[in-house]
């Protein structure tokens, strides 16, 4: 697995406060959950991951690459599905905003085809190859979202609050494929049950990592902070 | 209506056409019925762009809804130019609008905007291609935004104020603009 490193990271918007205060933290582990309150930063420590945050103070490094000035490496390796699927989905239809995300590999219009159509089959969205992404219902949308970013293959997967919008029957479903995916995969949620058999959790609270620790012990940390 | 711009599936005639050869002949249409002023030119268009409908195939609902959107659009300049310059020029205006709003429909019902993309990347660069591959997007998106926004005015039974729907959209589309800008970079789509 990738290592992702945080060194003495601290950072803020314009001149508000802090969101993120002295983090420095390693990760390694297969599967790793943030957890925390509302503004505690940790949508901002997950998009740091990926270059889409460069920290005021400290680095970010992913396996020894910096995310300040080698961020578009990075994006190679690592996947960032969103909170609401429709900022993400780029494209008027579903094979077209799966089929969007290769454009960037170079790769042949043959393996284009494809891999778009294997990751359809693979997350029941091939009857919806050719209809307009935004008719699609939540579930669906979080589905396709989360196949446009595992079809370019990264080696990292971040998902911020990916069930937030979803009722119980399309959480369990992103679980599940959450489940299956054979990569790293940093999940940030709310909902504490999807840690169950996550490796690592950090628990953030105004700004400051203030637990790491295995998924059990860190959800009752968090559970005395609220 | 927040799918009039996006692709229909289909086999007909129409969608087996290549992308460049249905954005020319629109491009033709386009200039010769604005550039030439003639009835019958008007007529001709006309006729084309209904030709070009059945051919299509495209379902009823699509082109109902595409309809109840052309409309009123059309209908409003027509009314205008009849009141201004009489009938001939009304029906040459808002019969040329009516031609190319009903081709310019029955090309993006059939068109995937992959072939659009892919043309505009082959005529300019990729950047203006994945620039209208998103604006195609965002006619559903902001219309979308824009009943959400109505919708929440009429549950708290206000009424339609152009200040009051259009500060919140306007505010809601530049937010959900800055996501998806966001989730081009994180796509690897920074440069």
């Amino acid at each position: 697995m990738p290592l992702i490193e945080f060194a003495e990271v601290t950072h803020a918007f314009g001149d508000g406060p802090a969101v993120l205060e002295d983090v420095t933290v390693s990760l390694h582990e297969r599967r790793i959950g943030i957890i925390g309150g509302n503004g505690s930063g940790k949508s901002t420590f997950v998009r740091m991951i990926n270059g889409l945050v460069v920290p005021e103070a400290g680095t970010v490094r992913v396996d020894g690459d910096s995310t300040a000035n080698q961020a578009r490496r990075i994006r190679r390796k690592v996947g960032f599905c969103f909170t609401n699927p429709d900022s993400q989905i780029v494209m008027p239809t579903v094979a077209e905003d799966v089929a969007f995300g290769l454009r960037r590999l170079k790769i042949s219009k043959t393996e284009v085809q494809e891999r778009v159509a294997a990751i359809l089959e693979t997350y029941g969205l091939k009857q919806l190859a050719d209809r307009p992404a935004h008719t699609l219902s939540g579930g669906q949308k979080q589905l396709l979202a989360l196949a446009s970013v595992v079809v370019t293959e990264p080696e990292v997967l971040i998902l911020d609050e990916p069930t937030t919008l979803l009722d119980l029957s399309n959480e369990r479903r992103i679980r599940r494929e959450i489940e299956q995916l054979d990569l790293q995969v940093i999940l940030v949620t709310h909902h504490l049950h999807l840690l169950d058999g996550f490796d690592r959790t950090l628990v953030f609270h105004q700004g400051r990592l203030v637990a790491d620790d295995h998924p059990d012990q860190a959800r009752t940390t968090y559970r005395a902070l609220i | 209506m927040s799918d009039l711009m996006t692709y229909t599936a289909g086999t007909s005639i129409i969608h087996r056409l290549p992308a460049g050869a249905k954005v020319l002949a629109l491009a033709v249409v386009s200039i010769t019925t604005v550039v030439i002023e003639r009835p019958w030119l008007t007529a001709a268009a006309l006729a084309l762009a209904a030709t070009a409908t059945v051919l299509a195939r495209l379902p009823r609902r699509l082109l109902v809804k595409q309809w109840k959107a052309y409309l009123v659009v059309v209908g409003l300049l027509g009314g205008y130019q009849w009141l201004t310059d009489g009938p001939a020029k009304a029906f040459q205006v808002a019969g040329g609008l009516a031609a190319l709003l009903a081709l310019a429909g029955v090309v993006s019902a059939t068109t995937r905007t992959t072939e659009l993309l892919e043309l505009a990347v082959r005529c300019s660069t990729e950047r203006v291609g994945i620039t209208l591959a998103l604006g195609i997007r965002s006619v559903a998106v902001v219309y979308d935004l824009a009943r959400d926004v109505r919708a929440a005015q009429l549950a708290r039974g206000l009424g339609f104020s152009l200040r009051a729907f259009a500060v919140p959209l306007v505010v809601r589309s530049l937010r959900q603009a800055d996501g998806l800008a966001e989730a081009l970079i994180a796509r690897g789509f920074d440069d």
